[in-house]
Formats: structure tokens, sequence, C-alpha cells
């Protein structure tokens, strides 16, 4: 989410990142190229494992297990941050929409949570640590970008947004991993956790008052209006599908399809290690 | 289609009798509009059209997609062609999203497949009232719960990495639209529990064989899959 953490700590291991690399967004492209430097060493195992797995992955595979632990520990983050605000009750979600949006919500991350928990075991694999978290994306400080995330709900409305569609992304990301009648189980299960976090994504959207979809321009993917998230939506101006430019196939009034409509109809993955440079150093404490 | 009749279809007061007698066009969507050639006939013939079947393999569940989807994008035409009786602004504005998404889907997918797409299908939207609020957001909800239903019970059988992303993109844009439709329903209902599950939170997938009898009875020309299961 915000990057800047993780690229201080990149920083303090290689001094030159700045010199080396045009601009903070070349750092965060990069980053691959060095992260295994950074990642691992004060980071519960699993995340750790994980950061340096996805690091490492150019083309390797991740196994079915590290999926689960990579899905749980998104979870974990999820109902972690439903459950601190669903403890402030209404003197930080008002009333309605506690009962129209979070309940709801929180419910279904702390079941997910359960459920991969279960599914992990039951493939004999170890469920990950639950990992330090920071709601207000400080590292550890808890005086990061969204401080005021559990005092001011508007904050926690982004933050929640801002979870829900990179959640969507993470899911989406894993899914290219698990074809194959043998992965048939677990993929329908993703898809099934990957749908209910695009209804939650959709209805608090709806709640900021904004498209249930992702609506970006041609050159910024993020619709927010909270530039601090930027890194969670780029890509979603993404147009081009299958090698097809969409914007060229034929709209509903016969002429080209529009960006937003372009950008819309399709969401955009996210890969393991794109999700946790945006959370680790952040969010995830290390 | 000339344009008097276009002007009639787009009146949001017509008669439910004259109304039945255009319902058919919906149908044809965009198609069908532009190529305009229509005979009165046609509207009155409900009898059933020579199936097609989706076929197998990765273009089999492509096609499958591509069913659903010209589905889709037929019903949303024909809600933004002939609104029901007090729709409001924010209400048309999200519909018509939603048409151009699911017509850009449609699209994609007669791109992608090429000379392997099913033919174009011609629906039959017989059994709703497009004047009706609750009639049209009822198979709005019915329409976008079954597709993202019928992706996550698909998805499996995908076996080209990069054709299961693609129905990712799609699946969590359709599962969007039904937690909308579900909220102008029913504020709150946006993932109830007749679609996910209370225990798990999962999404309700469903099987292709299960998913093709519920979309062909909104279709005139009937969709089979013989290769998973189901002869309409």
């Amino acid at each position: 989410m915000n990057l800047f953490n993780i690229i201080e700590e990149v920083e303090k291991v290689d001094p030159e990142v700045y010199g080396r690399l045009s601009d903070r967004r070349s750092v965060i492209k990069n980053i691959t190229s060095f992260g295994t430097k950074v990642a691992a060493a004060a980071l519960p195992f699993a995340v750790g494992t994980m950061f340096q797995k996805a690091y490492a992955q150019s083309g390797a595979k991740p196994t079915v297990l590290e999926i689960l632990n990579y899905a749980l520990t998104l979870e974990y983050l999820e109902s972690t941050f439903y459950n601190a605000g669903s403890a402030k009750g209404t003197a930080l979600i008002p009333a309605q929409a506690a009962s129209y949006y979070f309940n709801q919500v929180t419910k279904d991350e702390n079941n997910h949570v359960a459920f991969l928990t279960t599914v992990i075991k039951s493939l004999g694999g170890t469920p990950a640590a639950v990992p330090t978290f920071d709601l207000t994306a400080g590292n550890g400080s808890g005086n990061g970008p969204f401080k005021d995330v559990l005092t001011n709900y508007q904050t926690f409305l982004a933050v929640a947004q801002a979870f829900e569609d990179t959640g969507v992304r993470a899911y989406k990301g894993q899914a290219q991993y698990l074809t194959g009648e043998s992965n048939r189980v677990v993929l329908t299960a993703a898809l099934s956790i990957h749908a209910v976090e695009a209804r939650h994504a959709s209805a608090i959207r709806q709640i900021r008052g904004l498209t249930p979809w992702i609506t970006s321009t041609a050159t910024l993917g993020n619709d927010t209006g909270i530039a601090l998230v930027n890194g969670n939506y780029d890509g979603e101006q993404n147009v081009i599908q299958g090698g097809v430019d969409v914007t060229t196939l034929k709209g509903a009034n016969g002429g080209a399809t529009s960006v937003a409509t372009a950008t819309a109809a399709f969401d955009e993955p996210l890969s393991m290690s794109q999700v946790l440079a945006l959370l680790v150093g952040s969010f995830i404490v290390h | 289609m000339k344009t008097e009749e276009l002007e009639k279809v787009e009146n949001a007061n017509m008669a439910r009798r004259s109304f039945l007698r255009y319902a058919g066009v919906g149908a044809a969507s965009v198609g069908l509009l532009a190529t305009a050639a229509c005979h009165k006939n046609y509207y009155h013939d409900y009898s059933p059209t020579a199936g097609v079947d989706i076929g197998s393999g990765d273009d089999g569940i492509l096609n499958y997609a591509y069913a659903l989807e010209q589905l889709e994008a037929a019903f949303y035409t024909q809600v933004i062609l002939t609104p029901y009786s007090g729709i409001s602004d924010s209400e048309r504005t999200l519909l018509t999203e939603i048409r151009d998404h699911e017509i850009l889907h449609r699209e994609f997918f007669k791109a992608a497949l090429g000379p392997n797409a099913i033919k174009a299908l011609t629906p039959d939207f017989r059994k709703i009232d497009f004047s009706s609020r609750s009639s049209v957001l009822g198979a709005a909800m019915a329409f976008e719960d079954l597709g993202v239903q019928a992706y996550d019970g698909a998805g499996y059988l995908i076996s080209n990495p990069d054709y299961l992303t693609i129905a990712g993109k799609i699946v969590s844009v359709e599962a969007r639209h039904a937690a909308l439709i579900r909220n102008l329903i029913a504020p709150g209902n946006f993932a109830g529990s007749d679609v996910v599950d209370t225990t798990n939170s999962l999404n309700a997938s469903t099987e292709i064989k299960a998913v093709l009898p519920i979309a062909n009875t909104f279709l005139k020309s009937k969709v089979s899959a013989k290769n998973y299961g189901y002869t309409a």
C-alpha cells in the first residue's frame, strides 16, 4: 500500500538504490533484483519464506501450499482489520453500515481464515503464523499514513476498499498456478473466495460513492482518489486482453469501446511479489 | 429496423402487449439492430431454433462463457432500451455500464474464439416483465449470480493458464455486478446466504450441466454441452 516504507528498508541495505534507478516507481518495478536482501531477515517465518520465494520466482511455480498460506496471510490481515474495526463499535462504524456491510464482511474474512487453515492442515501443511500487523501501514510504528484508521471512519473505509480490491487481484494472480484436475478442489475454493472478495469490494465501493467496479483512465489504474494506494491499482488501466486491444471492439452503439468500459469490464491480477511489496514493511511489520 | 419502430420500443410507457411484440428484439441485441433485417413474423416466432453445442477443451469452456455473456448482453440491452418504470438516474447509469461490460465480454469472446465461436444466440425473455423494476432486477440478479457460479464451477476445466486468468478477470466483474444488483434489491444482501455459504463464506459454484438448463430457459436457441453431461 504505502510503498515508501519498504523502499526505505531497501535503501538501508542498498544505499545506492535511487542512484541506480531513475525514480521510486522504477524501484518498485525493479525491486525483485534485490528484494531477497531485504526481505526475510526480520519477518515471521512464513511471510519471509513467501517473500523470498516470490522474488526468486521467475517462472517458478509456487506450490499449492505456498499459495494457500499466501492466501491465509492476506485473510489474516483482512480479518484482523475488520475485527479491530468492529471492536470499536459505533465509535467508528455507523450502526447502519455495520448491519449492511461490516458484519457480513467481518464474518466472511474470519470464515476464510478458518477455512484456509483447515484446508492447509488437511493437505498435510502447516498454516502460516499470523504476522504482526500495523493497520496504520506504519511498519510497527502505529504512526503510518493511515494512523487514524481505527478512529476515522473515512480512513477505515478507504483502507477496507484497498484491501478488498487488492485481495481480488491477489487471488486472481494465483489461479494460473492451479490448473489441472489434481488442483480442481483448491482452484474452485480459491475462485469461490475470489468471488466473495469481489462482492465485498463492490459493496464497499458503493458505500464510498464509487462505481462498484474499478473504472481506470488510460494512464491511472487507481480510481479511488487516494494517491497513497496508486500501487494497489496499478495495472488496472490495462486494455489488452489475450492480445486484443478491447477498446477496438464494438461497443453498445456500434462504435469503439471507451477506456472506462474496457478497464472496468476486466479486473487485473497482481503477482505474489507485487502484493507482498505492497504490504510488507507497511501493513505487515518487519 | 425502421426508426419509428425503434422509437416505439424506446417508449417506456408502451403498453405491455405492444412490448411483448418487441421483446424478442432484445434478442437480437446489437447485431440485429445494426443489420436491421426485421420481419414482423419474427417477433411471434418463439419456436425453438436449432441448438448449438459448446464443444470441448478450452474452446468449449470459452464458448460456454460466450453463450452466457451473449445472454447477459442481450438482457441489459433490452433493459436500457425499455427502462422499467420509476428507474432512477443512478440506476440507469449503473445498468448502462453493466450493459457495456457485458457487450464487451461478448465481443471479446467472439474475437478470441474467431472461427471456433458458436453462433449468435437468440434469447427468449418472455418470462421477464421489462416494465417492472422487481422483475428486471430479479432477472439481473439471477443472471449475475448464475454467471459467477458458472465461471467458478468451470474454472478447473480450463487448461491454458492464460485463459484461466482471463476468466478470472471477468468473473470478479460479474461478482461486482451481482453485489450491486443485490444491494439495489435489498441493501446489505450483496453476499446473501443463498449464494455465499455461512460456514466457510465461499461463493457457490455450479457445473455446466446445472447452469445450462437454467440459461436455456432464456434462450430460443438452446445450448448443449454433451461433453460435459448435458444435452438440451
